[in-house]
């Protein structure tokens, strides 16, 4: 392995270039330009998961809305996991953000009188969710990175894989990283660190996430002694393409899609998710009610009509149908362009004509670094935002459409704070900084240079896949947890007799692969864990020993910290309530009153 | 019955261990479903850890996975064995660019030049955060298309000027320019003339138009780039002949 000890240093390094990093590195290009700013990221920015977004952005803007419906939905959909201060600050701050994109150039789809459209989405009383067709995701990622290029200032470290958290004097001062072109493995300083490296979904074989999104920046402050918050809340979507996990956005559902089962029944209206209106109805779909009900409650259903025999069998597992044939294909064209590439080249089948063959799909990760409603860790320096950090606005469940909203409400808010930080903290001892970069190069070159063991990446990564999906799936048990646990103890084991075929320095992803694994088994663990001890049934996490929600004993928050072997240990923290006590989650009727 | 194969010839070069380039041939086994990217997976996962290449999100939108497949500029992740079966799949490097690694290529000109372009809104207001710019979805039309750029370099291997120049600022990148050209929100046509008007700018184009046809996401840069050669006429005629007007 190259090394090389000359540090790197600048006032503010972003871990991650996808929508919630560069929004926090706009804020802070615009607040001073005098800081140092440099954002690194193991792909080209505008190749972040951002991108693979499709359906929308959620914020009130209206005159039918209102900032307690908003709240409400997103509350309610979390089964009262959330905390409430934060989502009043989410859903207050999110109109000026997307009107903030929408100035930046965001190519929002628009009403006649050249006003924003917006969308109905599923879990929502009102339709919000702001769209650019099916693929906003993809427009809000190039639009800010587009936007980013106008700063000179800020340093970009594309292609850089961080490795590690620099901590010293009870301070983040910077990440260790390797230039893939080169493979040098540098050190950064700054003075501090945002996390924005995304979600984790590859911890799952049957996953709508992309190849990168292996949880790096969640293992690296987990290991630096952060706690991870609420890890066992995983979302599923009710609607990914078989075989490969390509998803079919909700908005397929909020312009009008039903789910059929192998009898053409739309199954829903026998899950407490309201009565089905004809698709002709003007009215359909209704909000909140049969497929705009929230995602982790059609994902229960799915699994009910697949025990009761209704799902339609297929050579990558059972499905269901999305049927959209009723839309048109003029709207189809117009709304749901990519929606129609998708199922034609990754299905075969045009959904113009044919209903699109769909099951759940490991989406989302609710949980994530400890953060406050600052995006502060408990660790001093350090700020993480987006996917992987964990606020909590989502809860037991996001409701789809607020994440991409919440990458921009909180990455400025990650901007704000840490350039408020680096101003005032004053100097303190990086002596270590370098040695602690130079355990981390000979910690990465054993990896590197081992020539016993046997294994292959691939192989113990199928474990830790089939670990995860058969016992910490949509339906868990304690049973199904334990074997879980112990099958990714052994897959931990299996890590060090992983031996790379290569040898190069220069653009070596088996190497950076290898890291991504050992990045997953912390994160399947603190999944696998926290789940096990959560013994009640809130949002997306349902145990069939404990069917019921346990406000007496969990209305909280679980803290995964680690320990030496790997394993978290699990600590509690309380929801924050301000307006919305914890009720009964109601779908398919007029929800309670809101403010109540 | 046996599992089929197809016969995968790839583009291999390492800089630290390789004078020069060569191709390596892999059996893969052949499944109708599989995109050619699953199988380069499978020879990572499988049989040869050290193929680099980049790849993410497997659904055409990232951008990453583009190389010359058969010789044709390809996204991987959306083109199928079955297309190519039973023949033996080139597979190699996007051509007009240097090689970082295998099929990885070196896509630092590129990011110059997109950031020439100023691909943002340029405006000398300051932003009013009570409402959205308004902007009819006539207006949204205009440009809609040459905003879907994903930035996979297929246009840049297949121009026939950037295997000349590789000043020339190129189709996505010029596209771009033209999508915030076109955009009502914007102002900055005259800040990014001098760059567009200039010999690597949009004259540069000889108007093949093969970046076009190879585009995965029909944003049709070869239009966006004819229609402002015709802008940048007129912006040349308005500059010399009426100095003192409006522009
Ligand atoms: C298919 C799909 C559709 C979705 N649709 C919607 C939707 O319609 N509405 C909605 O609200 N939400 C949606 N979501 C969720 C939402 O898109 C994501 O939660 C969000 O985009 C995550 O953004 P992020 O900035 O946190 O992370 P990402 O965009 O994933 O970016 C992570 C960044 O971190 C970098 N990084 C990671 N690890 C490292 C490392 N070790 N070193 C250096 N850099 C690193 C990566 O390079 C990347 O730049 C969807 C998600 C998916 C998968
Ligand atoms: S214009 Fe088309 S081919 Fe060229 S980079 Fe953009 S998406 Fe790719
Ligand atoms: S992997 Fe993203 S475009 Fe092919």
């Amino acid at each position: 392995m190259r090394q090389m000890s000359e540090a790197l240093q600048h006032d503010i390094v972003i871990v991650g270039g996808g929508g919630a990093g560069l929004r926090a590195a706009i804020a802070v290009a615009q607040l001073d330009p005098n800081l140092s700013l440099a954002v690194v990221s193991k792909v080209y920015p505008m190749r972040s998961h951002t991108v693979a977004a499709e359906g929308g952005a959620a914020a009130v803007i209206k005159d039918n809305d209102s900032f307690e419906a908003h709240c409400y939905d997103t509350i309610s959909g979390s089964d009262w996991l959330a905390d409430q201060d934060a989502v009043e600050l989410f859903v207050d701050e999110a109109p000026r953000e997307l009107i903030q994109m929408e100035h930046w150039g965001c190519p929002w789809n628009r009403e006649p009188d050249g006003r924003v459209s917006v969308r109905p989405f599923g879990g929502m009383t009102i339709e919000r969710t702001w769209f650019a067709s099916d693929k906003t995701g993809f427009h809000m990622l190039h639009t800010l990175f587009q936007t980013l290029l106008q700063y000179d200032a800020v340093k970009r470290y594309d292609e850089w894989f961080a490795t590690k958290l620099l901590i010293e004097d009870g301070r983040c001062q910077g990440v260790v990283a390797i230039e893939m072109r080169t493979g040098q493995i540098r050190c950064i300083k700054a003075k501090a660190v945002i996390l924005s490296t995304g979600g984790a979904g590859r911890i799952f074989p049957f996953t709508t996430n992309g190849a990168i999104k292996t949880g790096d920046g969640t293992a690296l402050a987990y290991k630096a002694g952060v706690p991870l918050k609420d890890m066992e809340f995983v979302q599923y979507h009710p609607t990914g393409l078989p075989g490969t996990g390509i998803l079919i956005t909700e908005a397929a559902r909020g312009e009008g899609g039903v789910l059929l089962n192998k009898h053409g029944e739309r199954y829903l209206k026998d899950y407490d998710l309201g009565e089905p209106l004809e698709v002709d109805d003007p009215k359909h779909p209704q909000k909140r009610t049969m497929e705009l009900g929230p995602r982790d409650r059609l994902c229960q259903a799915f699994m009910k009509e697949h025990e009761k025999g209704n799902t339609i069998e297929s050579p990558f597992g059972d499905v269901v149908h999305l049927d959209i044939r009723h839309i048109g294909e003029k709207k189809i064209n117009k709304l749901l362009p990519f929606v129609r590439e998708l199922a034609k080249n990754y299905a075969g089948i045009d959904p113009v004509h044919e209903p699109i063959p769909v099951r759940p799909v490991v989406h989302y990760m609710m949980g994530g670094i400890h953060t406050d409603i600052d995006t502060a860790t408990p660790m001093p320096g350090l700020y993480a935002v987006g996917e992987c950090a964990c606020i909590s606005i989502n809860g037991a469940n996001r409701l789809g459409s607020n994440s991409l909203t919440k990458l921009l409400v909180f990455g400025k808010r990650a901007g704000v704070a840490a350039a408020k930080y680096v101003r005032s903290c004053g100097k303190f001892d990086d002596s270590s900084l370098e040695s602690q970069t130079a355990s981390e190069q000979a910690r990465i070159a054993a990896i590197f240079n081992r020539t016993s063991g046997n294994e292959r990446i691939a192989a113990v990564r199928g474990d830790m896949h089939h670990a995860m999906e058969s016992g910490a799936g949509i339906y868990r048990h304690d049973a199904t947890l334990a074997t879980t646990c112990e099958k990714l103890a052994m897959v931990r084991k299996r890590l060090g007799n992983i031996q790379l075929d290569d040898r190069s320095n220069c653009f070596n992803t088996e190497l950076t692969t290898m890291l991504e694994l050992e990045n997953m088994v912390d994160i399947a663990e603190a999944v696998a864990h926290s789940a096990r001890q959560r013994t009640e049934s809130r949002g997306s996490h349902q145990r069939t020993d404990f069917p019921e929600r346990d406000d007496q004993k969990f209305l909280k928050h679980s803290m995964a910290y680690r320990t030496e072997d790997g394993t978290p240990r699990v600590e509690y923290l309380d929801v924050v309530i301000t307006k919305w006590p914890p009720a009964k989650r109601v779908y398919g009727e007029k929800p309670i009153e809101s403010g109540a | 019955m046996p599992q089929e194969t197809i016969t995968l010839e790839v583009f291999r070069y390492r800089p630290e261990e390789d004078k020069q380039s060569t191709f390596q041939n892999y059996d893969v086994p052949y499944h109708e479903h599989w995109v050619v990217l699953d199988a380069i997976n499978w020879i990572k996962d499988n049989v040869d850890g050290t193929l680099s290449y980049r790849w993410s999100c497997r659904m055409g939108v990232c951008g990453s996975c583009g190389m010359m497949i058969n010789g044709e500029p390809k996204l991987t992740c959306a083109v199928f064995l079955k297309d190519y079966f039973p023949k033996v799949i080139r597979v190699e490097p996007l051509v007009n660019f240097p090689v970082e690694r295998d099929l990885v290529i070196d896509m630092d000109g590129f990011m110059e030049k997109l950031k020439s372009v100023k691909p943002w809104i340029i405006r000398d207001d300051t932003d009013q955060m009570d409402q959205e710019y308004l902007q009819t979805p006539s207006q949204l039309a205009a440009y809609k298309d040459f905003s879907m750029c994903i930035n996979c370099m297929l246009c840049y291997s297949a121009c026939p000027v950037l295997d000349g120049d590789p000043e020339f600022i190129g189709p996505a990148a010029l596209a771009l320019a033209h999508r915030y050209n076109l955009d009502s929100r914007d102002k900055g046509n005259e800040q990014r003339q001098d760059i567009m008007g200039a010999e690597e700018g949009v004259w540069g184009c000889a108007f093949v138009g093969e970046c076009t046809e190879v585009c995965p996401k029909n944003v049709n840069p070869a239009g966006a780039i004819q229609q402002a050669k015709i802008a940048s006429t007129k912006a040349w005629y308005r500059s010399v002949l009426l100095p003192w007007g409006k522009r």
